[in-house]
């Protein structure tokens, strides 16, 4: 699979959650202090995800025994 | 001259031979409205072309009729191509069809109108099989031709917007005869073994014929089958495939399927700053009310004042233990003379009280005596007075009459 962007989708939905729990109010001081860390952490992960991405390409074609085989696939055009 | 005697086949042989060698009878082109269309299972079409006078028996064998790109239907107005022969066994002319085509409209596109209503009737096209489309998909099936345009914009765009998901080329013929085979083999790959979360299949800009793999019928069903959901790409703009109709997101273009298949990255740099002082703003209110809380508490006399709190605290402690105390003393007042006329009640009961009224008490070898006639003349006895006792002897005995 392809962790980082599911890493990120992750990220985005817990760092949502974040946001209306706070948004709400009603937590502890100490829970809130505790999630406002949590959110800017993930809001980190997600930015340094984003930049750091490197879009993968790839030709695939059945092998001998019919299953997916890539190969690098150099955009000509 | 006798006149001479044929056999029948001679004279059928003789005509197919006339008009086998006629020029007018070869590459002819017939207008006309088909009637009595059938499809024998040999694949071989036997129909009859007809105008408001007159009908021409018409056959066209497997081979042309394999050719055929829309479905021939009783009361079409059609162009049929072929040559006129007499078939020797019935003695029949007709017409072999090589070539048909709809009057007016071609027949690719009348092909396509009759697949678009065979499809929708079937509820190929209808929303409630439209699959939803990944949010973040995370890897990407396109299923185009691995050279041209329509690739390389895809890729360019995807990379631009989201370069966190992985692009697997599938690639196919997507023109021709071929195409079709291939595009439904490569939809169907994806989905076996899994592939990607989402398809981008399509291919660039064209003539309707170099779109037709997209008005596949088989293609169509692939697109609709795919647990995978699929957008179309197909052409430009204008141009709408049954693809299209069929799949899940239609694309105007194969750049416009990039677009639509994932998020902008700009946007989501965005979105994460908004996220991010949204958090600030939440815990900048939620620090406001934990202080407003704080100054409502230090600002109480406990912590404004502890030394007065404490000595107030004291006072009231103190008159807490007086009213104790008062308390339990009337407490005690109240049992005390109770007890006192317990015993004045016990003191008015006392039988030394009644002897001192002038009773006397009889005891009889100690016990009172309550009857007369416990006694007999001659029994001694004792009297207890108040003051002291004596003893007495019974002289005689009276009871009482009632």
């Amino acid at each position: 699979m392809n962790e980082e962007s599911m890493t990120f989708e992750a990220s985005m939905a817990r760092l949502e959650q974040i946001v209306r729990e706070l948004e709400k109010g009603d937590a502890p001081l100490e829970d809130a202090m505790k999630l406002f860390e949590e959110g800017t952490a993930l809001a980190k992960i997600c930015n340094t995800l984003l930049s750091n991405a490197e879009q993968q390409v790839v030709k695939l074609s059945k092998g001998p025994d019919g299953a997916p085989q890539e190969q690098e696939f150099t955009d000509e055009a | 001259m006798e006149q001479q005697i044929l056999e029948v086949r001679q004279v059928n042989a003789y005509l197919k031979n006339l008009m086998d060698q006629d020029p007018m009878l070869q590459g002819l082109m017939i207008r006309g409205e088909l009637s009595n269309y059938k499809v024998y299972p040999s694949g071989h079409h036997y129909f009859t072309l007809k105008d408001s006078e007159s009908a021409l028996r018409c056959v066209m064998f497997r081979s042309s009729a394999g050719r055929l790109r829309f479905r021939p239907e009783n009361g079409m107005k059609v162009i049929a191509s072929g040559q006129i022969t007499v078939y020797p066994r019935d003695g029949a002319y007709q017409l072999y069809c090589n070539a048909l085509t709809p009057e007016g409209a071609g027949d690719l596109a009348v092909a396509f109108e009759q697949l678009k209503k065979m499809l929708s009737e079937e509820g190929l096209f209808d929303e409630s099989h439209k699959k939803a489309l990944p949010k973040y998909p995370h890897r990407i099936a396109i299923i185009t031709s691995s050279a041209g345009a329509a690739i390389h914009d895809m890729l360019r765009i995807l990379k631009a917007r989201y370069p966190l998901s992985k692009v697997l080329l599938l690639p196919v013929r997507v023109q021709g005869t071929e195409a079709p085979p291939e595009i439904v083999g490569a939809i169907r790959y994806a989905n076996r073994f899994q592939l990607a979360d989402l398809i981008i299949t399509g291919r660039g800009g064209g003539s309707m014929e170099d779109l037709w793999a997209f008005n596949d019928e088989r293609v169509a069903r692939a697109i609709f089958d795919s647990q995978i959901p699929v957008i179309s790409a197909v052409g430009h703009e204008p141009d709408v495939t049954i693809s299209d109709y069929v799949a899940d997101l239609r694309a105007a273009t194969p750049s416009n399927a990039a677009e639509l298949a994932v998020p902008d990255q700009n946007e989501l740099y965005q979105e994460i700053d908004l996220f991010q002082s949204r958090m600030e703003q939440a815990i900048k209110r939620r620090l406001k009310l934990s202080r407003q809380q704080l100054d409502v508490l230090s600002s109480s006399r406990v912590l404004r004042s502890p030394g007065q709190y404490f000595a107030d605290r004291r006072v009231a402690m103190e008159h807490l233990v007086l009213q104790l105390q008062t308390g339990i003393r009337a407490e005690l007042r109240n049992k005390r003379s109770g007890l006192r006329e317990y015993a004045a009640a016990l003191d008015a009961m006392s039988p030394l009280k009644v002897l001192s009224r002038g009773y006397s008490l009889v005891l009889s070898e100690g016990a009172p005596v309550r009857s007369v006639h416990q006694l007999k003349s001659g029994d001694l006895i004792q009297l207890r007075l108040s003051d002291g006792e004596a003893d007495a002897k019974v002289l005689e005995r009276r009871s009482q009459t009632k």
